[in-house]
């Protein structure tokens, strides 16, 4: 599905790029009001769910007595309304509740699980830019080979492969059987809060405290799911690279360079990898972006902490906290992105600068 | 024979007399185009056998997808009897395997006659119509694109229960975002063009506009767009199966039966891997068939 | 052209090279640190006024002391002081009072006194929290607490409304609930008069074996030992939860010594690594009970014979002897094995033929109902054995999956037809089944006693609430016990309950992990005695 999104992303982009009335002012109050409709929509989800956010606190024995009171402690007996003004009216003041299940600030829980899901997605996107990129420019230069139809088997192999499936395989092959990287989680036991928590990111925070035993560790464990979810994203962008260096290829100016004689490894150089770069980017932000929202069933099956399975635990308890403060997290990372690749677009495009 | 030759000359004739003649022959040549595209038909071929797969189930299938024997659980494939093995309840993978067909098919033929067609729905209206109508449709679908897709089609299911025919719309909800942005760019362009001028001059409704002459120019690409996400929606589906969100036991969906095996996975392998390669095939047949599909038609693509 | 290609081919390697160049060593894990493999994704607090499931009792367990406890090396004994050192009972038997021992101290260092004793049961009935019932069903309430809970010198005296049975309130205050707090240190982080509920949940503030160190919600739990223990200091220093959905991934860790236990191992994977090289498995009965119920609402399964029909259609011997190999055993009685008043009979069997003549001979032909099922495995395995058995005597039963908090809403509401459920005793004494399984004073809709099973499956009891009544106050063990077997012969055959299966727990782990103990069935998980 992504792929048609990418396409309107890019539509989308001309549009506002190309609109004279594109302000910062009117690009701020659009992205306050689509982060305004999806809080509403997600509070909505949550009153309409059959799921009773008291019995995910009071558990199975509770007695009567116990549940009304708690019933009313949590402010379920206001109208829908009124709670979703109080709510509103916290978070602009930066608090967004506290969390049923973790007993926490919301905010806290997302400053934990959102760290890791940021590791994760950034080491799968550069497993598949780093591979998929070169993969599909070769397989552009010479398409109908053997090379070219090695390649795209391989890329649509991995579009087409439950990920659910693959991390579970892999995990018993890698890490059961071969013992070649970490299991299941961020760390080994004995690795555990050994270093201070500066980022969020293990990797990077071992690094900062020089701790190379507890570096390496996290990327035994981090490289499986990374490249899993890697894989992924190498088919996408592998795809799409392939498919925009044979419009260039095909064009006339390639033609017409050919004609006059400049080496094909100059063309590429100079010119056809320099127009892809553009929307190449696009593609890979919005791969980024995919893989921010928490892929839920990678965390999943590698037991990863992140965003996506924190939401999805909060959602089956009616935990309207803790999935508001998510949903509303990754939908500004979403939109942030966005922006940031609107901004990359006109840098890296000469016809906008 | 001479008819043959007639009908070949009429589907590739360049200057078609009627307007069928135009679709048949375009749809025609596109096909000629395809049939040369080796993986494409690889692609096809998946597809054809999961339809023949799913069409004749009951004669295929060696036993009752449903019917349990505790005694001969877990036997490993090659079994007497059990040619894939048989699960923790004692059924037939094969069987559960080939009647599960029928279900990938039903949400990939449901998800394809609901999501593009509110898409195009929302997109043309808010393309045609224009001003706030526009600024509110497309606000809307800014705010589902913004939402994290998994977790929109969990909160749907969990809302409404969960089931094949909640996970078909669910899926068609994060599904359709796309489809009206497409639509109503094209429609953007085809608003201004002069034929439609002509036609309005013509007292042509808004609505007769809209459906007779927008939508089916909107039509084809979205068809392509369609054909590139169906193995997405395979995808989607299993996923939400895995989740135990999908369908419900005893349905032999692919992605619940990994789901059941993966409890089982360190001794009896089978009862995962083979539902997950059915799913890893299948997309691949649509995913060949799509990547063909889009060389085919996109212009500048097939001339390599 | 060729060298863009050649270039391209070697970052191609280079890139993979890296990825696949970091070769693992299995590491085991020290010796002073004892790491579990477990689910703690249930675990939403551990106040032990508040908490009521398995992870937060097990930790509970290790981080407070009670006035009374059960010891892991002699559970058979029962009851044993801890906090108080004796106690005695008033004539009139509704006074106890407890001496409190002068020599044990909290983990801030204050010295644990009767007035904390007295603090943490009050606390427990003021906050009113899911496992406050276990402390008001002695009569305890918000008003009353602060003059039937007193704290006098090195006394503590309760005053319950009625003379229990005395060894029904000791072992009440057995469950975590009569965990006892650092009342200072408590108070010091009462916010809008919470009593310090919203501190309390994610800190601990104890006397017990270990201390949390650390809860990272669906990730880990690390318990620090307390060397001032007062049964001498835990040998191990470090006690990790760690949070693994996948039985397979458990017995993986297990298998590569990444963790020293695996708490949540399917039948299969506990077959698969029982014989396996450095690896052991240990099996330990639970107080858990699965059971079937049937709505009393619903016209034809109200009928007696349709009752008994339905216990009639359940393999129970086939569901014990292969999917739920080791986990579940045969028990048909609503009083757990190893509880007081605990009966081995389990008369019936799958016997589709009686069935058939039970349905016949009330004229029930066809019948469509739906089932409530937990979306865990075990329990849909459990619905679809019942929906094939079923079938046989032309019952068809539609399953409804959903998540634990649906089904549990739709199942308080008496919503669902059938339903498949687990109940585990909130305290180790036979009431706390009696009280749910057999007692039902008020019926009516009203009531609306929703924390009750018999008011969830509108069932009223059919006269056994007295006898309840009656055995909760008999003081006489023996006399005690035949009450309540006469109370579980009736409920066998009159009741719209079929009770399946006890629970039995199955803990793999490496073999020189060595007095590991689950609790069985009265208590929690134990690590203090643990060592390696």
């Amino acid at each position: 599905m992504s792929e048609t999104r990418t396409i309107q992303w890019t539509q989308r982009r001309k549009a506002l790029l190309h609109s004279p009335i594109t302000t910062s002012i009117s690009k701020l109050l659009r992205v306050s009001v689509t982060l305004l409709g999806l809080l509403l929509i997600t509070f909505l989800i949550g009153r309409v769910m059959p799921i009773d956010p008291v019995l995910a606190v009071v558990g199975e024995q509770a007695s009567k007595e116990t549940y009304e009171q708690t019933y009313i402690d949590m402010g379920l007996d206001k109208p829908v309304i009124v709670q979703f003004y109080y709510y509103l009216s916290d978070v602009l003041q930066g608090n967004f509740g506290a969390s049923l299940l973790t007993a926490r600030p919301v905010l806290d829980d997302l400053l934990r699980v959102f760290p890791a899901t940021l590791e994760l997605s950034t080491i799968a996107i550069a497993i598949g830019v780093l591979l998929g990129v070169p993969l599909g420019i070769v397989s552009a230069i010479k398409p109908g080979t053997w090379i070219d139809v090695t390649v795209r088997i391989i890329a649509l192999m991995g579009y087409s492969a439950p990920i659910f499936w693959l991390g579970m395989i892999g995990l018993l092959v890698f890490y059961g059987e071969l013992g070649w990287v970490g299991g299941p989680g961020r760390l080994d036991i004995v690795y555990m809060d050994t270093i201070p928590n500066v980022t969020g990111a293990i990797l990077v925070d071992s690094l900062l405290a020089r701790d190379t035993a507890t570096f390496k560790n996290a990327l035994a464990h981090i490289i499986l799911p990374a490249s899993v979810l890697g894989y992924y994203s190498l088919a996408y962008i592998c795809r799409m690279t392939r498919s925009f260096m044979l419009n260039e290829l095909n064009s006339e100016y390639v033609l017409t360079a050919r004609a006059k004689g400049v080496r094909e490894t100059t063309i590429i150089r100079r010119h056809v990898f320099r127009n892809i770069r553009v929307p190449l980017v696009t593609v890979i932000a919005l791969s980024y972006g995919n893989l921010l929202e928490g892929a839920v069933l990678t965390e999943f099956v590698f037991s990863w902490p992140g965003i996506g399975s924190y939401i999805t635990t909060a959602l089956l308890s009616a935990d309207m906290n803790a999935v508001l403060g998510g949903t509303f997290l990754v939908g500004a990372v979403f939109i942030l992105l966005n922006l940031s690749s609107d901004f990359l677009y006109r840098y890296l495009d000469p016809r906008t600068r | 024979m001479a008819t043959v030759y007639e009908l070949l000359d009429w589907l590739q004739s360049d200057q078609p007399s009627s307007r069928t003649q135009a679709r048949v022959s375009a749809a025609y040549k596109l096909c000629i185009l395809l049939g040369k595209n080796r993986l494409a038909m690889f692609g096809i071929l998946i597809i054809a056998c999961l339809v023949l797969i799913s069409c004749f189930a009951p004669v295929i299938a060696p036993m009752d997808p449903y019917s349990q024997n505790l005694q001969a659980r877990l036997s490993p494939p090659l079994t007497e009897g059990h040619l894939l093995g048989t699960d923790s309840l004692g059924r037939d993978i094969l069987s559960r395997l080939i009647y599960g067909s029928r279900i990938t098919l039903l949400v990939v033929a449901l998800v394809i006659a609901i999501a593009p067609v509110f898409g195009l729905l929302i997109g043309t209206v808010a393309g045609y119509v224009g001003g706030w109508v526009d600024s509110f449709l497309m606000g809307l679908t800014d705010i589902f694109l913004a939402f994290p897709r998994l977790v929109l089609a969990l909160a749907f299911v969990a809302a409404v229960g969960a089931g094949i025919e909640n996970a078909v719309l669910a899926i068609s909800l994060t599904a359709w975002p796309p489809y009206a942005r497409i639509a109503r760019a094209e429609t953007l362009t085809i608003r201004s063009s002069e034929f439609i001028a002509a036609i309005k001059l013509q007292g042509a409704r808004p609505l007769r506009i809209v459906v007779l002459h927008v939508w089916p120019l909107c039509i084809s690409s979205l068809i392509v767009r369609v054909t590139l996400d169906m193995a997405g929606i395979i995808l989607t589906a299993a996923g939400l199966g895995f989740l135990g969100l999908g369908a419900q036991p005893p349905s032999p969906e692919w992605g619940a039966m990994i789901s059941e095996g993966r409890r089982f996975i360190l001794d009896s392998w089978w009862v995962a891997t083979f539902p997950g390669l059915a799913i890893f095939f299948v997309s691949l047949g649509f995913n060949l068939l799509g990547d063909g599909l889009r060389d085919v038609i996109d212009p500048k693509a097939h001339k390599s | 052209m060729n060298r863009l290609l050649e270039r391209l081919a070697i970052g191609l390697i280079a890139c993979t090279g890296i990825t696949a160049n970091i070769k693992m060593v299995s590491a085991e894990t020290p010796p002073d640190v004892l790491v579990i493999a477990d689910r703690i994704d249930s675990l939403i607090t551990l106040d032990p006024a508040e908490s009521y499931e398995f992870t937060g009792s097990d930790i509970i367990r290790n981080v407070y002391q009670k006035l009374i406890n059960y010891y892991p090396d002699d559970l058979e004994s029962g009851y044993q002081p801890e906090i108080a050192e004796s106690w005695t009972v008033s004539s009139d038997g509704r006074t106890i009072t407890f001496t409190i021992r002068d020599d044990i101290k909290f983990h801030s260092g204050n010295p644990v006194t009767s007035e904390d004793a007295a603090f943490s049961l009050q606390r427990a009935v003021i906050l009113n929290k899911t496992p406050s019932s276990t402390l008001t069903q002695l009569g305890f309430t918000p008003e009353n607490v602060r003059q039937t809970i007193l704290a006098d010198d090195d006394k503590l005296m309760i005053t319950t409304d009625r003379p229990y049975a005395v060894s029904f309130v000791l072992n009440c205050l057995t469950a975590s609930i009569g965990s006892i707090v650092d009342r200072e240190t408590v108070m010091s982080h009462e916010v809008d008069g919470d009593m310090g509920n919203s501190w309390l949940k994610i800190n601990t503030a104890g006397s017990g074996a270990y201390s949390v160190q650390s809860w990272k919600p669906n990730e880990s739990v690390t318990l620090q030992a307390n060397d001032g223990y007062s049964h001498g200091a835990p040998p191990m220093k470090r006690v990790v939860l760690v949070h693994t959905q996948e039985s397979a991934t458990q017995r993986l860790q297990l298998q590569r010594g990444d963790v020293d236990i695996a708490r949540n191992l399917t039948p299969d994977d506990i077959a698969g690594i029982e014989s396996e090289n450095g690896i052991k498995v240990e099996e330990e009965l639970k107080g858990g009970l699965m059971y079937v119920s049937l709505n009393q609402n619903h016209p034809i399964l109200a009928k007696p014979e349709v009752r008994k029909a339905i216990k009639y259609l359940i393999d129970y011997d086939a569901m014990q002897d292969s999917f739920l190999k080791g986990q579940y055993r045969v028990h048909q009685n609503f009083i757990p094995t190893s509880f007081l008043g605990a009966v081995d009979d389990n008369p019936f069997e799958l016997n589709v033929e009686k069935a058939r003549e039970l349905l016949e001979s009330v004229g029930v032909g066809e019948l469509e109902i739906e089932i409530g099922v937990r979306d865990v495995q075990d329990r849909m395995e459990i619905a679809q054995s019942l929906q094939n058995t079923f079938a046989q005597a032309g019952i068809l039963l539609e399953i409804s999956v959903a998540t634990a908090k649906v089904n549990l809403g739709r199942y308080r509401a008496r919503e669902l037809d059938v339903y498949i459920g687990a109940w585990g005793p909130s305290y180790p004494d036979p009431h706390t089944n009696a009280g749910t399984f057999a007692y039902n004073p008020d019926n009516s809709l009203e009531a609306n006693a929703t924390g009750r099973l018999t008011w969830r499956n509108a069932w009223d009891a059919a006269g056994l609430t007295e006898k309840v009544e009656r055995a909760l106050t008999e003081n006489d063990r023996e006399m005690r016990i035949e009450m309540y077997q006469d109370i579980q012969s009736g409920f066998r055959d009159t009741s719209p309950f079929a009770i399946m299966f006890q629970q039995s727990a199955q803990t793999a782990m490496r073999d020189n992990v060595n007095g590991f103990s689950t609790g069985q069935a009265v208590t929690y998980a134990a690590f203090w005695q643990v060592t390696k």
